[in-house]
């Protein structure tokens, strides 16, 4: 039937817990249950690799920092994930995104040490955000203007970038008197400070970048919904005709949203390359620009639930290193088993339960319908 | 079974959607071999009944009864079988094959296609004979007018061995002759002893052809009556359930200066179809300037142009004696601020964005005005204050300025885009299909609204299909056709009649001609 159904009062309003913090509690309780099945399947004791994993996590103040160092990663791309997909994008690219901001970091960092460190860090940052956004740039001009589709482009643009980052080390950037394909060491002037040489806790990967990907989350939160650049992404995210309509210009949001992605995805390279390993290698981002968009979509895009499933993950990280190293039958695969677990309930089945989660609630707060009038 | 039970009935049918409950206690008795109309506003439930019937949706509870025989329908299988078929209001027809092809679909019968083919060509020629239904079976579907493609659809389920038809609104795609012609199938349909079950919410067609009315109200059956024992004014009170003017009441218009200037507008669509040719239209100061034709001749495109949404592919708009075609301002931005306003026709596809709060969509297009923007933030309470504001200006329900857009129904959605643009108060206002999907109380307030500012000396398009409507608003009727304006005339010389003609594309001076032959 081609006619809409009937509306004659509205359905009550799901409130926003049920959506952002019950949906998603389940879909993580699921995902940990199968993962249960497996470890007992393996031969180990759920239970006990439950509590090895969250001691392994929050347990103790090292723990904490490792967590909060790959939550910081977490935030970052999922940031960029999900401000791609505030204007209906799909960018698959904060791998690459991140890699191609960490040479901007690394140039900086290489040929700008003679700056002073209060000068040296911004303009680090800013390279990282400038090169992020510049390589975001080209999938998102073939989007707006040639209609290639961002997937496609995104993902190619991941593989160009892994090549790119090769052929620097290998070939350009290499340190003369080293043997593996990496950049000399960044002088101490233009390392990001670590959180344990600020304040008193034990020695950890934690640096300034975790407060820095905090206060872009707040401004995250303050674009989208708070200024007429955000909205004018939204609304092309939403509805292009819509758009057109109301003189706003996909093109050029699609362009500024994958640029800002870019940016975002790109100071993954402040955290790796300023913050701890303080010279360019291969591969830093292990993978967190993909796990990012798992993160954008159990976070809902929002900054609040990002920073959540951010957490969710620095702690999967860190924890499931921890398990790895104590069980005798988990291994480092059967950690990314259950991760995979997760990005899976909690991402591609995001669905499966909310339909029956939202009409219980329904039951339980709504008791009788309400009648038409 | 005896012959005087009816052809269908229902007993006390009731469907829920969620919390919505579409259908109340519906009963329903259609006598076999007569015509009978069921009538009610947008979202009355008609269609949710008429789905029940034909198998789209089960029933919650009640009884449906063919033929006297209770009869279990919950696909659309069994409602075939039990001898119902419909005709809907989008065709489910696939373009490329020819109308034999159509026809055949689903029910090819036996694995050579040719031998199935054969028998329904047979069948089909003794089918048109019968009910006076003249299609060619060879014909491209896709290329067949819209009134041949709708018999294809009868056909189809006179085919399947119909006994009840229910046609879902069929002459909202139809010129008012091709509408006539249907009637005159229908007729004959039932001199032949079928039953049609006639789904509208145009009382003109009810009262030209129906045996009995049933008349729904938000999911209710109102009442029963005999055709002959009603007139429009009842049928329409029963509707809404208050008496409404079918006739909007105004001054006659007091044109002033042109406004908007178009000349010679051409537009080739991105595969270089022309959509408009040559465009010529004055929009003056204080005046309604309709547009009619039948849906998809090209007026959706006249608004887009004009609305700066697309650029025309030649030709001049001239605004207040400034030429606006290849100029900066030629935007949708820019013309909003230079005071144009403009109602999109699709209020879903364009006009709002379903998933945003109603005071989102109050911004919409105008989302840079300082009167949103406090420096580099958007000023919310304004936003919501606005809305407000059009939400109690224009009556809106529910009075909720943080409902999303898709919360509300089709009039109050329509009320705040109407709200939003006419707010502005632009002096020229394009309006696409103003009350599609309205109901009526609400039309007669957005008729009103539209009027009123006509009367402060505004200049006003309104492009509609529904004829009444342009004939109740406007005071200049121009009719496209085929991308082109065949004629313009004032509302006070329009007749149905004769703007029928022109939305079949048929010019005065050919009529002229004509007749001196």
């Amino acid at each position: 039937m081609a006619e809409k159904k009937p509306k004659f009062g509205t359905p009550p309003k799901i409130p926003g817990w049920v959506n952002y913090a019950l949906v998603p509690l389940m879909n993580l309780l699921a995902a940990l249950l199968i993962s249960g099945v497996v470890i007992i399947i393996v031969g180990d004791n759920p239970i006990e690799a439950l509590q090895v994993l969250v001691y392994g996590a929050f347990g103790y103040p090292e723990a904490i920092g490792y967590t909060l160092y790959y939550t910081t990663n977490f935030i970052f791309t999922g940031l960029a994930v999900a401000i791609a997909f505030h204007c209906g994008l799909f960018n698959i690219g904060a791998e690459g995104q991140a890699a191609i901001g960490g040479v901007g970091v690394a140039l900086v960092c290489l040929y700008f040490d003679w700056m002073p460190t209060w000068l040296v860090i911004p303009l680090a940052m800013l390279a990282a955000a400038i090169f992020g956004a510049a390589w975001a740039y080209i999938p998102g001009y073939l989007q707006a203007k040639r209609g290639s589709h961002i997937v496609i482009t995104t993902i190619m643009f991941n593989f160009i970038a892994a090549s790119v980052m090769t052929y620097l080390l290998v070939e350009v950037l290499i340190d003369p008197n080293g043997q593996s394909p990496e950049s000399r060491s960044f002088i101490e002037s233009t390392w990001l400070p670590f959180f344990h040489s600020v304040i008193d806790m034990p020695r950890t990967p934690l640096n300034l970048s975790f407060i820095y990907a905090l206060v872009l989350s707040g401004g995250f939160y303050f674009l989208i919904w708070h200024t007429r650049w955000g909205y004018e992404i939204r609304v092309v995210g939403q509805n292009e005709t819509a758009a057109g309509y109301a003189g706003i210009s996909p093109a050029k949001n699609i362009i500024l949203a994958m640029m800002i992605s870019g940016a975002l995805a790109g100071f993954v390279g402040v955290n790796e390359i300023q913050g701890v390993q303080h010279r360019l290698i291969l591969d830093f981002t292990g993978g967190y620009g993909f796990v990012g968009i798992a993160v954008a979509l159990m976070g809902r895009n929002h900054p609040i639930g990002i920073f959540l499933a951010a957490l969710l993950f620095g702690a999967l990280y860190q924890g499931g290193s921890e398990l790895a190293f104590e069980m005798k039958n988990i291994n480092k695969e059967m950690v990314i088993v259950i991760q995979g677990l997760i990005i899976l309930f909690s991402g591609a089945l995001e669905h499966m339960f909310r339909p029956k989660i939202e009409a219980a609630y329904r039951r339980i707060a709504f008791p009788k319908p309400a009648e038409a009038r | 079974m005896t012959d005087t039970s009816p052809a269908l009935e229902l007993r006390r049918v009731n469907k829920r959607f969620g919390p919505v409950h579409a259908n109340k206690d519906i009963s329903l008795s259609v006598d076999r071999g007569t015509i009978h109309g069921i009538i009610g506003e947008n979202g009355a439930g008609k269609s949710t009944l008429m789905s029940i019937v034909y198998g789209f949706y089960e029933a919650d509870s009640g009884e449906i009864l063919v033929n006297g025989e209770a009869c279990h329908i919950d696909n659309p299988q069994s409602s075939i079988a039990a001898g119902i078929g419909m005709v809907h209001q989008h065709f489910m027809l696939v373009d490329t094959f020819t109308v034999l092809e159509n026809i055949v679909l689903g029910v090819e019968g036996g694995f050579r296609l040719t031998e199935g083919l054969a028998t329904a060509r047979h069948e089909l020629e003794r089918l048109e004979e019968e009910y006076a239904l003249d299609v060619d079976v060879d014909a491209i579907v896709g290329e067949l007018p819209v009134g041949l493609r709708q018999r294809v659809e009868i056909l189809k389920a006179l085919y399947r061995g119909a006994e009840i038809l229910i046609l879902d609104e069929p002459t909202g795609v139809l010129t008012p002759q091709e509408a006539d012609h249907l009637f005159r199938i229908l007729d004959t349909l039932r001199e032949q002893g079928k039953t049609v079950i006639l789904i509208t919410h145009k009382l003109r067609e009810i009262m030209a052809i129906t045996d009995n009315v049933s008349v729904m109200r938000r999911g209710e059956m109102v009442a029963h009556v005999k055709t002959q024992d009603t007139n429009r004014e009842q049928l329409a009170e029963l509707m809404v359930g208050r008496s409404v003017l079918l006739q909007v009441e105004k001054q006659k218009a007091q044109p002033r200066e042109t406004l908007v200037k178009v000349q010679n507008l051409s537009y080739l669509d991105g595969d270089g179809v022309p959509r408009l040719k040559n465009i010529d239209l004055e929009l003056k100061a204080g005046e309604i300037l309709g547009i009619a034709g039948v849906s998809g001749n090209g007026q959706s495109e006249l608004l887009e142009v004009l609305g700066g949404i697309v650029p025309p592919s030649s030709g001049s708009i001239q605004y207040k004696g400034e030429e606006l075609v290849k100029s900066k301002n030629f935007t949708a931005r820019t013309l909003r601020k230079i005071g144009l306003g403009h109602v999109p026709e699709d209020r879903h596809r364009s006009g709002l964005i379903l998933s945003f709060e109603a005071n989102e969509c109050t911004i919409l297009g105008y989302q840079d005005s300082p009167e949103y923007n406090r420096g580099l933030r958007l000023d919310q309470s304004a936003m919501v204050k606005t809305c407000e504001q059009h939400i109690e200006k224009f009556d809106v329900r529910p009075p909720d300025p943080h409902l999303k857009a898709s919360g509300f129904s089709g009039g109050n959605q329509q009320k705040l885009v109407l709200a939003r643009e006419m707010e502005q108060n632009p002096d020229v206002l394009l309006v696409g299909q103003p009350t599609r999907g309205v109901d009526i109380g609400a039309i007669e307030f957005i008729h009103n609204q539209l009027i009123k500012m006509r009367d402060a000396g505004k200049a006003i398009l309104v492009v509609s299909v529904e004829i009444d409507e342009v004939m109740s608003i406007a005071d200049r009727i121009a009719v496209m056709f085929d991308g082109e304006i065949v004629g313009e005339l004032d509302a006070e010389d329009a007749t149905e009649t004769k703007l029928g003609l022109m939305m079949a594309g048929i010019r005065e001076t050919q009529k002229a001609e004509e007749a001196a032959v």
